[in-house]
């Protein structure tokens, strides 16, 4: 039972799509979409490290730093934007952001 | 063996826990959840030989962003009830367009190999030194602009956070430093002669 590098991508592919799934299944609730992100930078980040070791390679590594890092701010980022949001209208539904028409 | 039979646990709970936080009615409960899938990919972490990752992941995800989702969830006084209807709607696109993407993702990893003679390693990781400290050589020699530019992401994005939730209430009773320090005793003391049986 040795575990290789194709273990690691199929748990991370299977967390990649757990992801996206999240984000059609709670089309309205904007924090689980935000959590569903996160758990998509996780998969990627499994990726990466995976490969880093497998190639015996350490840039792998630090580039899995840097995604953890773009991804705290954007989770601080996204729920500041959401706080404003409930302030502003009192509720955080996705459907209701439709101001600029996009 | 040992390795084989935690990488089977670590990745069933974080696959597990990565449902319950997508399927879960209560959001305090995704964010729990997110949490236990977070732990777990740490130990995959640890299984693969990153523990600096490993420990980075717990702190940063565990200690910070999961507990700013749960302040988010408990402050908002959101219907979640109604949030979640509809949800119905969206389970037959949904599943079809994860399965299109996991069917993809299958075909990638299944035909997919490393030519070993294409492979260069950048920065090779060296055998005789810990996981933490080779990052370390490499992330402040080589990469010290990535490094420093990560730095500059989180300073950008804690500014944001602050202008965009800081809010000025009209009204509230605020200190005055410098009126509190221009404060001398001329204007600060007024004595008062009272005479005896007379009051003020």
């Amino acid at each position: 039972m040795v575990i290789g590098l194709s273990h690691y991508l199929t748990v991370a592919a299977i967390l990649f799509t757990i992801g996206i799934f999240g984000i059609f299944l709670n089309r309205k609730n904007v924090i689980v979409i935000l959590m569903s992100i996160e758990l998509m930078l996780l998969a990627v980040n499994i990726n990466l490290v995976a490969f880093s070791t497998h190639l015996n390679d350490l840039v792998g590594q630090v580039f899995a730093l840097l995604v953890l890092t773009v991804a705290a701010g954007e989770a601080a980022i996204g729920l500041a934007i959401l706080v404003t949001y409930f302030r502003n209208r009192g509720s955080i539904a996705v459907e209701d952001i439709n101001l600029m028409k996009g | 063996m040992v390795a084989g039979l935690f990488f089977y646990l670590f990745s069933a709970v974080a696959v597990a826990s990565a449902v319950m936080v997508i399927s879960a009615r209560n959001p305090v409960h995704s964010v729990l959840f997110l949490i236990l899938c977070f732990f777990n990919a740490a130990g995959l972490f640890i299984l693969m030989g990153a523990e600096f990752l490993a420990m980075i992941l717990v702190v940063v995800y565990v200690g910070a962003v999961a507990v700013l989702f749960l302040f988010v969830v408990m402050m908002l006084d959101v219907d979640f009830v109604e949030l979640r209807q509809g949800m119905l709607n969206y389970l037959p696109v949904g599943v079809t367009i994860g399965l299109i993407v996991l069917v993809e993702l299958a075909l990638v990893v299944g035909s997919w190999a490393v030519d070993p003679g294409l492979v260069k390693t950048a920065s090779p990781t060296p055998s005789d030194i810990t996981n933490t400290e080779a990052l370390g050589r490499v992330l402040y020699t080589d990469f010290i602009f990535y490094f420093q530019a990560a730095g500059l992401v989180l300073l950008v994005a804690m500014i944001g956070a602050i202008v965009l939730t800081l809010r000025h209430k009209e009204g509230v009773k605020r200190q005055n430093i410098g009126d509190q320090v221009a404060r001398g005793p001329a204007t600060a003391i007024e004595v008062v002669k009272v005479k005896p049986g007379q009051g003020i």
